[in-house]
This record gives structure tokens, C-alpha cells and sequence, in this order.
């Protein structure tokens, strides 16, 4: 048997990089959109000790 | 290391992505998302589209955390019900290591980030709804008593209550009616399939109604509790979730589910095994249907103020 350079394990894994990867980015984007639409709420507040300085 | 082992290896110990999602129990995270959605929209304030999606974003992870450690924790009895053979850790694509390792980890991370998007009372609901499936039912319950689906299906009954704080930050007497309705509706769905799905919980020695009060008695118990949901869920519509849609809907499904109720219980084994079971199908289908267009009712009670107009 001859080794091939990209084994039905190497798809699976890439597919698998790709997916985890995506999932990050989405989730980096999610948590970004959420912080700005928390501070641009209007019942935002600084916490205590920041609103003081 | 043979080229043979290494085939083998790469077989066991490589799943893709979808089986990590499989993992998760899908289905059962629609209905989740789906119902959480719906409490969400019911509530009397407001979201942000971005919270709000978040939100239920974290619930359907909190879900689906709490279905891998059900699968980890039932791969044994999965492994030998035909319903279940199927399902990673069974078919051998996921080891159940990897499962209790997601599911812890998706249970951490959803709770907590449930509690910075939403509200504090949000994401201790979703960590005790988490732990009632995963330790109170899978763990307990399930193989213990035959009253396993009746106080398990309390974990599933949750999603609409979160929704609900999720916009309110309080719970109210409206999302525990919904939370009511799901609870009332699993045993009567539970015991349906279990009556079908003939010998998958007595071979895996599942304590189920069926398996422990003979068959009889659990025809006699799906009509039982059928009477008492169908008084709830008509019950609803006079409450600030319902109204004229809803009240329409629930009394077409409510009498159709009546009488598959009715038509369960005088039926004997001879019967359904002439038939194949027909009527005990045809009602598991129905009960599908029934929930999802009872909490699309609310939704549309929800949503259109045209029907809150004329209600009022």
C-alpha cells in the first residue's frame, strides 16, 4: 500500500481546523457586538471606583 | 506502528466536527432555542436583537452541553437501545472522555457568558437546568425510578423560563405556565414512543412505565395526564400569554390530542400489534406538533398586535 500525502484523515482534520476556527472568529465577533451594544445602551454605567477618577 | 492499526486509529479517534455536533442532541436544541425564543418574545420588555440572539445563542450551548454528558453518561444503555446504537460514542466516532470534556466545557463557558449578556438569575437557571438533565435525571433518575420522564422532563421545561428572565431578569406566573405546559406534555410524548419502541428500554433495563407497571397501565397513565394538559393548555389562553389565536389553536389540538389519548388507552396489545402500532405513532407525531404550534401561538400572540387589539 502506497502512502498518500493527504489521507481521508487529513480532510477530516482540516474540515475539522475550519469549523473550530470559524466557530473562534464567530464568537470573537459576537462578544465584540455585544460589548459595544452594552456601552452604548443608555443604562450603561462606569463602575464606581472608574466614574470617580 | 502497521499500516492496519494506523486505519484503525484513524477511524476511533478522529471524528469530525459533526459528530462532535451530534454530540449535542440537535433535536433536542431546536426545541430549546425555539422555546427559549418564544419566552424571550413573550415577555413584556424588549430586547436588543444582539442580546437577544446572544442569549439564546448560549442557552442552545448550554443544551447541547448538557446532551454530551447525557451521551457520555448513557453510552452504555445507548449502546444497546436501537433508537440510540447510532450516536458517537456507541458507533465508536467519539470516545466518551471527549464527551464529558465538552460538556463541562460548554457548560462553564455557556452559563457564564449567559450571565454577562443577559442577567445573573438567567445563568443560574440555565446551570441548574443543566444539572437537573445531566445529574437529577441522567444520573438519577433515569435508571432508578419509572417516574424518570415525569420529574426529568422538568430539565426540558426550563428553556422558556430563561427566555423569559433573559428579558425581565424576574420570573412571573406566564413562564411558569409555559414551563407547565412542556412539563404536562413529555410524559404523555415519552410514554407514546416508549410503548412503540417495544423492547429498546426493557433491554437496556430502563425503568420506564412500561418495562415496570406493564403496558396497560401506561395507556391508562397517557390519558391521565392528557386530561390534565389539555385543562392547562386551554387554561393559558385566558392568561396574558393567550388570546384568540392561541385559544384557537390549543382547543383544535387539544381535542385531537384527546382523542389520540383516548384512543391510546382502549386499545390493548393485540390491537397495536396488529396494526403496528399505528394510533401510538400517529399520536408521538401529533405530539411533536402539538408543542411547536402551541408556543407558536404564544409567539404570534406575541408578536401580532393586530390579535391583542381585537382580544382586548
Amino acid at each position: 500500500m502506497t502512502i498518500k500525502a493527504e489521507h481521508e484523515i487529513h480532510q477530516r482534520r482540516k474540515g475539522r481546523n475550519i469549523g473550530v476556527g470559524l466557530m473562534l472568529a464567530g464568537f470573537v465577533v459576537l462578544v465584540l457586538a455585544l460589548t459595544f451594544v452594552k456601552i452604548t445602551s443608555g443604562d450603561f454605567e462606569l463602575p464606581r471606583a472608574e466614574a470617580i477618577e | 506502528m502497521t499500516d492496519i492499526s494506523y486505519q484503525n486509529q484513524a477511524h476511533e479517534g478522529e471524528a469530525s466536527l459533526g459528530d462532535y455536533f451530534a454530540l449535542m442532541k440537535p433535536r433536542v436544541m431546536q426545541l430549546v432555542v425555539f422555546t427559549a425564543l418564544v419566552g424571550l418574545l413573550a415577555a413584556p420588555i424588549s430586547v436588543h436583537p444582539v442580546v437577544a440572539f446572544a442569549s439564546i445563542l448560549f442557552v442552545a450551548i448550554g443544551a447541547g452541553a448538557s446532551g454530551a454528558l447525557n451521551m457520555w453518561w448513557d453510552a452504555d444503555i445507548d449502546a444497546v437501545m436501537n433508537r440510540t446504537a447510532k450516536r458517537p460514542i456507541p458507533a465508536g466516532k467519539v470516545t466518551p472522555d471527549e464527551a464529558k470534556v465538552l460538556g463541562v466545557a460548554l457548560s462553564g463557558m455557556s452559563v457564564m457568558m449567559l450571565g454577562l449578556s443577559a442577567n445573573l438569575l438567567a445563568a443560574c437557571l440555565l446551570a441548574f437546568t443543566i444539572f437537573f438533565y445531566a445529574v437529577i435525571y441522567s444520573m438519577w433518575l433515569k435508571r432508578s425510578t419509572p417516574q424518570n420522564i415525569v420529574i426529568g422532563g422538568a430539565a426540558g421545561a426550563f428553556p422558556p423560563v430563561i427566555g423569559w428572565v433573559i428579558a425581565t431578569g424576574s420570573m412571573s406566573v406566564e413562564a411558569w405556565l409555559m414551563f407547565a405546559l412542556i412539563f404536562m406534555w413529555t410524559p404523555p410524548h415519552f410514554w407514546a414512543l416508549a410503548l412503540f419502541m417495544k423492547s429498546d428500554y426493557d433491554d437496556a433495563g430502563v425503568p420506564m412505565l412500561t418495562v415496570t407497571h406493564g403496558r396497560k397501565s401506561t395507556r391508562k397513565h397517557i390519558l391521565a395526564y392528557t386530561v390534565l394538559l389539555v385543562a392547562l393548555a386551554v387554561g393559558t389562553a385566558f392568561t396574558a400569554i393567550g388570546g384568540p389565536v392561541y385559544l384557537t389553536a390549543a382547543v383544535i389540538l387539544n381535542v385531537l390530542f384527546l382523542k389520540g389519548a383516548y384512543d391510546i388507552w382502549r386499545r390493548d396489545e393485540a390491537q397495536a400489534e396488529a396494526d403496528g402500532y399505528k394510533v401510538e405513532k400517529s399520536f408521538f407525531r401529533l405530539s411533536l406538533w402539538y408543542l411547536f404550534l402551541h408556543f407558536g401561538a404564544i409567539l404570534a400572540e406575541a408578536v401580532l398586535p393586530a390579535a391583542w387589539g381585537i382580544w382586548a
